[in-house]
């Protein structure tokens, strides 16, 4: 498969997030045996990873691409090219030059042809000409998707978006934008018009949106108004900004929070969960356990935290899904897994999105993995209930585990990410 | 003169929002199901509380002097009244005025108080009495607890509260040998009067009345009030205690429940030893049979007739012992919108919807259970009370830090 990918920044050029995200996407792809061109605004100068075709837009010739662009246009005859044009479905070659000498992008491009011998200008920053430059990077796209060398389009944020649906029209292919933050997320409600419109732009263009957590999605559907069935949730493997104040929500108790998520079966271990938990609550007054999620074991869960006469410290929440799911997490700050046999086990991944520190079972398969977790025997409750004082009491502890949990996973984690965008492409290109 | 004494309770509890989750903590301090407990007091009082007050406003103008009833209406019952349909309170008003139907005092909260803290068993009650003299221009004389709970202890508090005549069920485990159909006084009392419920009578119109399988359905007035009349010369008090949701509620409209009590006080006046009295008759007509020991709490509910509808399961136990004991702490605030939330959260409904005896009562719990299961209904119980619990300490805080 291969995917013509739009992005901002990449490293070893990094100023936001999003070059993070790109980078760690883009591996994981190739990971999963996606061929991948990933096109920026400019290398400036820097060295970048083999291994990745990058395109920089600066770099493209674009009186060259054009000459060849009318030859091919003039070579076939105009139903092989109908299906390209989404505006104007039956353009001929001299359709097309005519688009090219009146449509307001072209009438700029034909300027710029003739002023900078065929290259345009990009800086790659986010300074004060940076929707100009959107709008060429648009032109690039229109460009470059006449090349026609690809399966599918990826655009990250609204940066990228007008180039992606550019590169759309001029190729006929489909579009996946992918949302790293809205508008919302970085202005509040005083959102710039003018971008709020590009996202908006995009969004409804791209034939599947991803967003980074069931918070953007919301918001896609609330305030762009996108229907929710186009919106696919892919979590980046890792993200700063997973705390609470990205999900605008505020701690709700005083305490410290401790976490299960999974399952309630005998597989979990959730008995083990509760007798710890039981075993902390009677030396420590300052914290409060959640146990996620249901199962065949749930009601004898509930009744046995009731007989420990714990309802003051212990909840449970049944089965959560979508933004509830990333808003447990973000309240949390311990995680436990007492799996008693766990393959391998996602959820301990999930927990460090949110930089929550995490206990594992020695007997689960990511104990493997994430070899600076702290981890116990899940029948040990009396350890996992010293573990888990531990680090509720100790947040410098808590915070290094964290961190180092994450180093542990960041392929991994990618990895995942990379397939979980793999698999929309798929379902993108099947219909 | 053999007498029939109907008692109607009648109660609507304030129904917890079925989705008060752990987010909702420190978040959100509405508790109440505000739609649902609307809608559910209006179809309720459609169905079943204008009707059958309508109906019983006729025959109370049919047999002037004659037919007689009494209820007890809890307070958070007459609270949703006043919120959601006046019109209810207006046609018990109309009853109160013919003098020929008794209000009845109980907790104002419907709740377990006796059982856990007698201070504010009292307080309740005292609430109860004051709504009914507002409402109804009468002062309850007879007392009746929760859901019939009682012991000798419940019959000497109430005693001391000035109450003169108390109402029980009438269990085996009460009774022994003995008929329910007389007065009786409990043990160690000189002025109290012990009426005793007559389940068996109760319980045919309450729970049998539109039962195919049972060998007496259809159950007509005739039939009914010749079962009555066969009594005459063993018994002198016949206690039918019911909800008074059986009207058109729990037996609907179509089974022709409303058609048998039209026509029973005429059956039942046919008989000219046989006539209707309200409660705080009794003790002006009879004198006590004899004393009875109650040592052990009984009450209403289910075959047990016992507490374990409300309590003995760890979901039931923890959640009723963890409210209580914010009692101080709720009450130190002096701020009466917590407490008034407080006292809602101990109405004994929300302990009923934990049960898990799942056994022959479990259709009737189930019936009346808001809940997917006790278990969705413990862990909304302990949200709201974890809530509350917050709200309480954030509030004591602030005002330290003021």
């Amino acid at each position: 498969m291969k995917v013509l990918m739009f992005g901002w920044e990449f490293p070893p050029f990094i100023s936001g997030g999003l070059g993070t995200a790109s980078y760690g996407i883009a591996k994981g792809l190739i990971h999963n045996d996606v061929d991948l061109t990933f096109v920026m605004p400019t290398r400036r100068g820097l060295k970048f990873e083999s291994g990745i075709n990058i395109i920089a837009a600066d770099e493209v010739h674009t009186i060259e691409r054009f000459n060849k662009i009318i030859t091919t246009l003039k070579k076939y005859d105009t139903s092989t090219i109908t299906k390209s044009f989404t505006i104007a479905p039956y353009f001929t070659s001299e359709d097309y030059m005519e688009y090219f000498n009146t449509h307001h992008d072209m009438i700029e491009l034909k300027k710029v042809l003739q002023s900078q011998k065929g290259l345009l200008h990009f800086t790659g920053n986010y300074g004060k000409n940076l929707l100009d430059e959107v709008y060429r990077y648009g032109i690039i796209g229109e460009i470059i998707g006449f090349g026609n060398d690809f399966d599918i389009i990826h655009a990250h944020d609204w940066l990228t978006f007008h180039a992606g649906v550019a590169a759309k029209r001029s190729s006929g292919k489909q579009l996946v934008v992918h949302v790293h933050a809205t508008e919302f997320d970085r202005s509040g409600e005083n959102v710039n018009q003018q971008v709020y419109d590009i996202e908006r732009f995009g969004m409804e263009n791209a034939d599947k949106i991803i967003a980074v957590s069931y918070f953007t999605k919301n918001i896609i559907t609330s305030r762009y108004g996108i229907h929710p069935d186009k919106v696919e949730v892919v979590h980046n493997a890792v993200d700063k900004n997973r705390r609470l104040d990205a999900y605008g929500i505020k701690k709700n108790v005083d305490e410290k929070i401790v976490l299960f998520l999974g399952r309630i079966t005998m597989q979990k271990g959730p008995d083990y969960f509760m007798e710890a938990a039981h075993r902390v609550y009677k030396k420590y007054k300052n914290v409060r356990f959640v146990m996620a999620g249901s199962g065949d074991m749930l009601p004898r869960m509930i009744t046995r935290m009731a007989s420990l006469r714990m309802i003051d410290r212990f909840h449970f929440t049944g089965f959560l899904k979508g933004i509830d799911v990333e808003r447990m997490y973000a309240l949390s700050d311990l995680y436990v897994m007492p799996s008693v046999s766990e393959p391998f086990g996602i959820a301990p991944f999930e927990a460090l999105l949110y930089d929550v520190p995490i206990i594992i079972s020695r007997q689960s398969g990511v104990a493997e993995v994430l070899k600076n977790a702290i981890k116990v025997d899940f029948w040990d409750i009396n350890k996992l209930s010293e573990m888990i004082l531990m680090l509720i009491e100790n947040d410098k502890v808590a915070n290094e585990v964290a961190e180092k949990c994450k180093e542990d996973m960041s392929n991994i984690g990618w990895d995942n990410a990379g397939l979980r965008i793999k698999n929309v492409y798929e379902s993108v290109l099947k219909n | 003169m053999v007498s029939l004494i109907f008692y109607f309770q009648v109660h609507q509890p304030f129904r917890l929002r079925k989705n008060y989750s752990f987010f909702d903590i420190g978040n959100n301090h509405f508790y109440e199901d505000e739609e649902a407990n609307r809608a559910i007091l209006n179809k309720v009082a459609d169905k079943c509380y204008i009707p059958t007050n309508l109906m019983l406003l006729d025959l109370i103008k049919q047999y002037p002097g004659k037919f007689k009833v009494s209820f007890s209406i809890s307070g958070v019952a007459i609270e949703q009244f006043e919120k959601y349909n006046p019109y209810v309170l207006e046609t018990f008003q109309m009853l109160a005025e013919t003098g020929q139907v008794e209000f009845i005092a109980e907790t104002y909260y419907h709740s377990l108080s006796f059982i856990f803290s007698k201070e504010e068993f009292k307080a309740q009650v005292e609430m109860q009495k004051q709504k009914v003299e507002q409402y109804f221009k009468q002062t309850p004389t007879t007392f009746r607890n929760t859901e019939l709970i009682y012991n000798n202890d419940v019959a000497h508090f109430a005693e001391q509260l000035g109450f003169n005549t108390i109402l029980a069920e009438g269990a085996n485990q009460v009774l022994g040998w003995r008929s329910p159909n007389f007065l009786y006084q409990p043990v160690g009392s000189y002025k109290m009067n012990l009426l005793l419920k007559n389940f068996k009578l109760s319980d045919d119109i309450a729970f049998r009345f539109s039962n195919r399988a049972w060998e007496d359905y259809p159950l007509t007035a005739e039939k009914y009030a010749s079962w009555i009349h066969s009594i005459a010369g063993s018994g002198e008090v016949i206690n039918l205690f019911m909800d008074y949701e059986t009207f058109g509620e729990h037996q609907w409209e179509d089974t022709g429940i409303f058609n048998f009590m039209r026509a029973l006080p005429g059956e039942i006046l046919k008989h000219p030893d046989f006539q209707f009295l309200m409660p705080k008759e009794a003790a002006l007509n009879y004198t006590p049979l004899s004393q009875i020991d109650t040592p052990f709490f009984v009450s209403w509910a289910d075959l047990e007739r016992d507490l374990t509808a409300w309590l003995g399961n760890s979901l039931q136990d923890s959640s009723i012992e963890k409210v209580y004991e914010i009692e101080e702490m709720v009450k130190a605030t002096k701020d009466p919108d917590l407490i008034h939330t407080w006292r809602k959260l101990l109405t004994s409904d929300h302990f009923y919807y934990m049960c898990t005896k799942w056994f022959s009562d479990g259709d009737v719990h189930k019936y009346f259970n808001p809940y997917e299961s006790p278990y969705d209904a413990f862990i909304i119980f302990t949200n709201v009370l974890n809530d509350l619990i917050q709200t309480i300490k954030n509030k004591s805080k602030n005002k330290l830090s003021a």
